[in-house]
């Protein structure tokens, strides 16, 4: 059994509080996961649309924890050489050359010692003194090889180099996984986790989140903004906009120094909340007339 | 620790289990031990801490959420459990019904794999041609039952896909790693070069059936051949069937023996033979599933006879979108079997420019020459020889 880490969060309450602290608003069941995950010392697997929050779930742990923060990007072919490990081969191309004008030949321990390795994200998580937060980020876009891998690295949290040995974590990461489901992840992996599913936001956390994260928007602006994608997200789309497009649009709208919405700025804008063609063309005009009808009498 | 609870805790695990979640031993343990830092007497807390461990798929949330309901609610968790709960669940599964007359009435689930064969022996040379080519919509229970067993001889190759993953071998990428190894006793002289190249995988198959009432006849036949082709293909089938709505039935597919298959099949689906909205079907598989299934270039196979009741701009639109989005399109139509047959309904107009091969189903031979048609692409999806259909341009246009 791994040691949890030594959280400073003891309970659920606390946490909540410290991710309030850090602008993050989670819900009560999302902050329940996730507290458990620190305490049992289990990974986090974070599932929902793109753009709801679950990156910044592990930004906000570090901060909580006082740590660093340590992301692998996961793409589909990502191996050990990216993931792990990889050998500075241009440098022990230099060394033996270096040594070699000096009429020397190289050992091969030491052309394979540490200040020849390069440390990819899952060894550094590894070797970090202080257990870090590793983020796998969007594991729904690597392969199977790679799930597999971080089976087998996730149980153990040790790493073999055949030329320097094993290298074990003395306390193991705070890990929180992601994926955005563009591909079944293998039950396996997920079986390992604690699983939290984040939703879209109510329209009060919605708004909180908004006014903390975009601090020069009018109050009056900010309701409608949300109140507009809250609206906008029922809508029959194929891409929803997320807490992510709604910050952006808001400070895109205190850039242009609006304070209310209307017809004509929507429609110039709606590019920063949709992201597919077909959404805006179905949406521009009339759909975004009745919705900020809705909007308004809503207010 | 309560006893009462443990056991209670063991119960619900397995009242989960029974409604077909996947749930792990070691995360009801994980659960004892979470019960020490979160309150039992918060009943949320107690739910969602449970939520978290016990459940890992999103679409079994609410299911968890109703089972959690159902056994904690109405009751103390330290308290004994009654029976009641297991009966409820009982009954929920409800009585199986049969939707397809199965050929033989008195065959029961099981027995089915031995009589197939047996059938499938005594029937002659000629007898077998003819069977071949008789149209799936006019055959006799027993002839279906023949079929079934001639199918399973049908050899499906799917060209692979090339994927981003390297691996020893010989392709055009170096292996900077391997080479330094290599050539160490050279003393940092690179002589041997060592190399990667791309490995390759199977292309996930998506199949997309029509049930309605107009395809009624073919329905039970096509079942099968999906059921065989997920059983004969290393790589992921993915299944779904409509008629007025859409609905995913690869887990039910995925049972071993075929006859209990597609008896829970017809359990899940719950618009069979309705009438046909080919567009939505289309629309609601676009919205939900295409992003989750069509990630690795997946082939995409609709069957359906394109007697479509419902939006024609809708069907174009999201056949367009579905082209667009799979490794190649090929639509089975089992009225293509007809020699007269003419693509003229509005369905099948206004789907056939985004449609890479209009091929019949109708059947065993036609089966057999979509083998043939899947096994000539090449990689990128193009067609190799002259096996070209009669009704699209095989070259798919690159939007």
């Amino acid at each position: 059994m791994k040691t949890p880490i030594e959280s400073p969060i003891k309970s659920i309450d606390e946490l909540q509080a410290a991710l309030r602290d850090r602008r993050y608003f989670a819900d009560r069941g999302l902050a329940t996961t996730i507290f458990l995950a620190l305490h049992l010392g289990k990974p986090l697997f974070l599932e929902g649309e793109a753009g709801v929050g679950k990156t910044e779930v592990a930004k906000v742990l570090a901060s909580i924890l006082d740590t660093e923060l340590i992301r692998l990007q996961c793409y589909e072919g990502l191996d050990v050489h990216h993931a792990v490990y990889e050998w500075n081969y241009t440098r022990q191309m230099m060394h033996i050359r270096l040594m070699e004008t000096q009429g020397q030949r190289p050992a091969e321990a030491e052309l394979f010692g540490p200040e020849f390795l390069l440390r990819r994200p899952l060894l550094r998580a590894i070797e970090h003194a202080k257990p870090a937060v590793l983020l796998i980020d969007e594991v729904d876009r690597s392969d199977e090889e790679f799930e597999a891998f971080l089976l087998e690295i996730l149980s153990d949290f040790q790493i073999t180099i055949p030329e320097i040995g094993t290298i074990k974590a003395e306390r193991s990461p705070v890990v929180v996984v992601t994926s955005n489901r563009t591909r079944e992840v293998h039950d396996a992996l997920k079986r390992r986790c604690l699983y939290a599913w984040i939703d879209y936001p109510s329209f009060e956390r919605e708004l909180e989140i908004v006014l903390s994260k975009v601090p020069d928007a009018p109050a009056a602006l900010a309701r409608e903004i949300t109140a507009f994608v809250q609206e906008l997200r029922e809508a029959d789309l194929y891409k929803l906009p997320g807490i992510a497009e709604t910050l952006e649009w808001t400070a895109a709208l205190v850039a242009l120094d609006r304070d209310a919405l209307d017809e004509s700025v929507v429609g110039d804008t709606l590019g920063v909340l949709l992201k597919y063609r077909d959404d805006i063309e179905k949406v521009q005009g009339e759909e975004v007339a009745t919705i900020l009808g809705r909007v308004r009498a809503g207010a | 620790m309560s006893g009462a609870l443990l056991h209670n805790l063991v119960l619900f695990g397995r009242v989960l289990r029974r409604l077909g979640m996947d749930v792990h031993p070691g995360r009801l343990a994980d659960l004892v031990a979470a019960l020490e830092v979160v309150s039992i007497g918060n009943r949320s807390d107690f739910q969602a801490a449970a939520r978290g461990l016990l459940v890992h798929r999103h679409e079994d949330m609410a299911r968890f959420d109703e089972a959690f309901e159902a056994f904690f609610t109405r009751r103390d968790p330290l308290a004994r459990p009654s029976a009641r709960v297991s009966g409820e669940l009982q009954r929920k599964k409800g009585a199986p019904l049969t939707l397809f007359a199965s050929p033989n009435a008195s065959d029961s689930v099981g027995a089915g794999s031995s009589d197939e064969s047996a059938t499938a022996d005594v029937l002659t040379y000629s007898e077998q041609e003819v069977l071949r080519r008789k149209d799936f919509a006019e055959m006799t229970p027993a002839e279906l039952q023949a079929v079934k067993a001639l199918m399973s001889e049908i050899a499906w190759r799917i060209r692979q896909r090339k994927t981003r993953r390297l691996r020893p071998g010989r392709g055009r990428l170096f292996d900077l790693r391997r080479t330094v190894r290599r050539n160490l006793r050279y003393g940092g002289e690179v002589l041997d070069w060592a190399r990667r190249e791309q490995k390759w995988k199977p292309r996930p198959i998506v199949i997309i059936a029509d049930v309605s009432g107009s395809m009624e006849r073919y329905s039970r036949l096509l079942l099968l051949f999906a059921c065989g082709l997920a059983k004969a293909l290393e790589q992921k089938v993915e299944a779904f069937v409509f008629s007025t709505r859409l609905t995913r039935i690869t887990r039910q597919l995925r049972q071993r023996n075929v006859e209990r298959a597609l008896q829970e099949v017809s359990l899940a689906v719950p618009d069979w033979s309705g009438g046909t909205r080919i567009g939505d079907a289309l629309h609601a598989f676009n919205f939900q599933w295409g992003r989750r299934v069509l990630g690795q270039g997946a082939l995409v196979l609709v069957v359906s006879d394109g007697w479509d009741r419902g939006d024609v701009g809708l069907l174009s639109a999201e056949i367009a979108r579905l082209h667009r989005s799979s490794h190649r399109l090929v639509w089975l139509n089992p009225l293509l079997g007809a020699p007269d047959y003419e693509p003229l309904t509005r369905g099948i107009q206004a789907a056939l420019p985004f449609i890479d091969d209009f091929l019949p189903v109708h059947n065993l031979d036609s089966l057999a020459a979509l083998a043939e048609h899947l096994a000539g692409l090449d990689e990128r999806g193009r067609v190799r020889g002259a096996n070209r259909s009669r009704w699209t341009d095989s070259s798919r246009p690159r939007i």
